[in-house]
């Protein structure tokens, strides 16, 4: 009964999407607006719909009700709690309802905060928001409805992929979901801005918060979907330009040069054309990704559904949005009037020539993840364009926008100096310098660009401390002006300058890992101590133990740093019950240097006692997922920045006052 | 070479197998070659060629029997004094193109590995077209104020002299 409420709530939320949306399209149609005033309530319903609709869906996976075919084929009784919980989005049907869910919070954010937004513009808005739903929402019913029952109920699940079953991946889909869904906001601006005919710097100032929030999600979702490829694949890689990954990497790119070039729009009001392009764009490349990853047409280790169907209805459904939209562009975008102009060597022109390098990598990385399909499609030869092919073209084009960036900050609006701004970062160039030399003396076998990589994360990261040292005058001033100007400074700023400095610690440890990885392969017999990385590995023996829904064998292995123990490792070989799935759990000892990486091999075949091991360094590894994470609060300040919060409602002087002996009983 | 159907039916079982335990264990001890310099290239290669029944692997990283054949078969080829070149041409006689992650460079794939020059290209282009705006119109320079704003300016200037 409760499963059926929850299947009632999903309909409802499809009629309350059109009716949002038709009350918009009505109200265009027959130029009368009041229609539009349905939007407000009909974003909050949709919610409260599709909110009930997914928790009923979380509550059979909670209590195993395998009357639910998406429960029997994605749970088991016996799998703890918290991956029942993210059992329920850890498949197709549920992470469809995940997403029409994150997207309908968007349209209620809009609907609850968006009060000082112009009235037409809002529930414009809304009604794009609106008629994404409509689609996905028919997505859902007709091809991946997750409420369908099974009779008679079996008694127990099929289980969940146990490489599934892991904390990173519990929480993966919702951040990343919350920035693929989060970029329909600045499509849905972007629309409402191309039908209302007009748009200028205050438009730019309404998308930024939600563009900057969806970007925040999707960094922190795209680094935690690499973490636990890192060490849950086996041997320590964290990317593998694999066709899904692209398929999050792309709308980062590109909402990355979004955020950049609204910011362009909003001081200067210029590139106004070219952000409503990108917003557009983005979001395509988010649909896109929904669509490589639930259709199948891609072979990855994460595309755990594939239906053509689906895959067809997802497609229409992309073709719709980017095809109406990129129509919509191409008749009303030379209505908008071009901004102000600006000199190539200026703050503007650094921000151009950001969007310039993000949009080639976001465009190579697309053809590279979509020409094996189209050429297989045209002519039937199958390719592969495999991580070579993305490292040839990303890796060149990143040094160049990573060596300009510390630049742009620091040049002023409409035009500037390049002499006067290498001046100003003369202490960040001088500890670049000092990084590269140092590198290469601490090794002198590594490569030339492996020296230029360290020297390139130092300089990002000191020339972000150094243009916030700049703008405080630190160093410069007396320290009373400096602490004035600190405090006036606002949060965007010091939120940029984290967030810069963030890309720049991302940067070390990729490098540094790149290209100082360590690797030893080797069998162990019991007793046996090897050195490695600086330590000493002692493996002592083999043993089994019992887990909530798995059997493991794991090795009993003492790290050892000059004769004292470190810590002890147990790597494992897990043979989960339901599905009946092999899986090896590596073993990590994390330190600031890097991280002992180690996994065995089979056990039980040999019939000796050895066991075989790999053994891996991963130095400074760490610090891409640091950086990552770093970024992600250099977004959630400069989120917080007053002057941002344009979209949050007034404090009304009329609101009545709360009676005063409440507050003070409390 | 078209496969016979028997090793097809092998490829698909081996796929199944592969997918349920995604997990890489990839080079066993049993498999290195005692010349690290002819291991060293043995690794290199491995990493430019896709196991066939992963999903997205190289046979480098994969656990997959086929991979660890393919990677004794480098291993063989490297011993027998094959050059890199010529291993993985050995290789792509027998499994085609698709076993080589990095494309080659042909009439198939002119447009992939173009496609970053000709985008500099355009990109670049546009970029020009950008800053490189009719003559006359001096750089950062405003829009002129229309009538309603110079009125409305006047106003001000007025307002505030009163």
């Amino acid at each position: 009964m409760i499963v059926e409420v929850g299947h009632f709530a999903l309909i409802l939320a499809f009629a309350v999407a059109c009716l949002q949306s038709g009350a918009v399209i009505w109200s265009l149609w027959s130029g009368n607006d009041d229609p539009r005033s349905l939007t407000t309530p009909a974003a909050l319903a949709q919610f409260f719909l599709l909110l009930l609709s997914f928790l009923v869906l979380v509550h059979a996976y909670v209590v195993s009700d395998f009357s639910v075919e998406n429960v029997w084929a994605n749970s088991h009784s016996a799998k703890p709690l918290i991956y029942k919980i993210s059992g329920s989005w850890g498949n197709h049907e549920g992470s469809m309802l995940l997403w029409v869910l994150i997207l309908g919070l968007f349209g209620a954010a809009v609907a609850l905060f968006g009060n000082n937004l112009p009235a037409r513009l809002k529930s414009s808005v809304l009604g794009v928001q609106g008629l994404i739903g409509v689609a996905f929402l028919a997505f859902i019913m007709t091809t991946s409805n997750p409420f369908v029952r099974l009779s008679p109920a079996p008694f127990e699940g099929q289980g969940l992929n146990p490489i599934l079953q892991d904390p990173a991946l519990a929480f993966h889909p919702p951040l990343l979901y919350t920035g693929y869904v989060g970029f329909s906001m600045a499509f849905s601006f972007a629309i409402a801005a191309l039908i209302e005919g007009h748009i200028g710097a205050a438009w730019a100032r309404w998308v930024r918060p939600w563009t900057l929030a969806a970007w925040m999600f999707l960094t922190i979702g795209i680094a935690i979907g690499s973490w636990w490829a890192y060490y849950e694949l086996g041997w320590g890689g964290w990317w593998f330009w694999d066709p899904v990954e692209n398929a999050s990497f792309m709308p980062w790119l590109a909402g990355t040069a979004l955020l950049h070039s609204a910011v362009v729009m909003e001081k200067r009001d210029a590139l106004k054309v070219w952000t409503i392009l990108l917003a557009i764009i983005t979001f395509a490349l988010s649909l896109m990704g929904t669509f490589l990853v639930r259709s199948g047409v891609l072979t990855s280790v994460h595309s755990f559904a594939t239906d053509p169907a689906r895959g067809v209805f997802i497609l229409a459904i992309i073709a719709l949005f980017t095809g109406g939209a990129f129509t919509l562009f191409a008749w009303r975008a030379p209505l908008l009037r071009q901004g102000a102009r600006f000199a190539p060597i200026s703050r503007e022109g650094s921000l151009v020539f950001n969007n310039f390098v993000l949009m080639i990598v976001c465009a190579a990385v697309l053809i590279g993840t979509l020409y094996p399909l189209a050429l297989d499609a045209l002519t039937g030869d199958k390719i592969s364009v495999g991580p070579p092919y993305f490292n040839a073209v990303f890796v060149p084009l990143a040094l160049a926008l990573l060596a300009v960036m510390p630049f742009g900050p620091f040049l002023p609006w409409k035009r500037g100096s390049l002499a006067d701004t290498a001046k100003r970062l003369r202490v960040p160039a001088l500890l670049a310098a000092a990084a590269f030399v140092i590198t290469l003396v601490l090794e002198p076998n590594g490569s030339l660009l492996a020296a230029l990589g360290m020297a390139i994360g130092v300089w990002l990261m000191s020339g972000a401390l150094a243009e916030t040292a700049f703008r405080l005058k630190a160093f410069a001033a007396p320290w009373a002006e400096v602490r004035r100007r600190a405090s006036n400074l606002p949060r965007a700023s010091y939120g940029a300058m984290i967030a810069h400095f963030g890309l720049g610690v991302v940067v070390l440890g990729i490098v540094a890992t790149s290209s100082w990885r360590a690797e030893r392969i080797l069998s162990m017999q019991p007793g046996q101590t090897i050195p490695f990385a600086g330590y000493e590995l002692t493996f002592g023996k083999l043993a089994s133990r019992e887990g909530p829904n798995y059997r493991e064998t794991f090795g009993n292995f003492e790290l050892r740093k000059n004769g004292k123990l470190v810590t002890l490792l147990s790597p494992s070989k897990r043979q989960y019950v339901a599905p009946p799935t092999a899986t090896t759990e590596a073993a990590i000892h994390a330190s600031w240097a890097g991280d002992f990486y180690l996994v065995i091999g089979e056990t039980g075949q040999s019939k000796t006692s050895s066991l075989a091991v790999r053994l891996y360094f991963h130095p400074l590894v760490r610090l891409i997922w640091i950086g990552a994470f770093i970024m992600f609060l250099g977004g959630a300040l400069s989120l917080s920045d007053r002057r941002l919060r344009v979209g949050a409602p007034r404090r009304r002087a009329v609101s009545p006052a709360p009676p005063a002996t409440a507050g003070r009983a409390s | 070479m078209r496969l016979p159907v028997t090793v097809k039916a092998l490829i698909a079982a081996l796929a199944l197998i592969a997918m349920a335990s995604p997990i890489a264990f990839a080079v066993q001890p049993d498999e290195i070659l005692d010349d690290p310099v002819l291991e060293a290239q043995a690794r290199e290669i491995s990493a430019e060629l896709r196991c066939l029944v992963c999903q997205n692997q190289s046979i480098d990283d994969s656990d997959a029997p086929l991979a660890h054949d393919l990677r004794l078969l480098v291993r063989e080829r490297l011993k027998a004094g094959d050059d890199e070149q010529a291993v993985i041409d050995f290789i792509v006689a027998r499994y085609g193109e698709f076993v080589l992650l990095r494309p080659r460079f042909s009439a198939k794939t002119y447009l992939l590995w173009l496609a970053p020059l000709l985008l500099l290209g355009g990109g670049g282009y546009l970029a020009f077209r950008l800053f490189a705006r009719p003559e006359g119109e001096s750089v950062a320079h405003p829009a002129p104020l229309s009538r309603e704003e110079e009125e409305q300016l006047q106003r001000i200037f007025d307002e505030s002299k009163g």
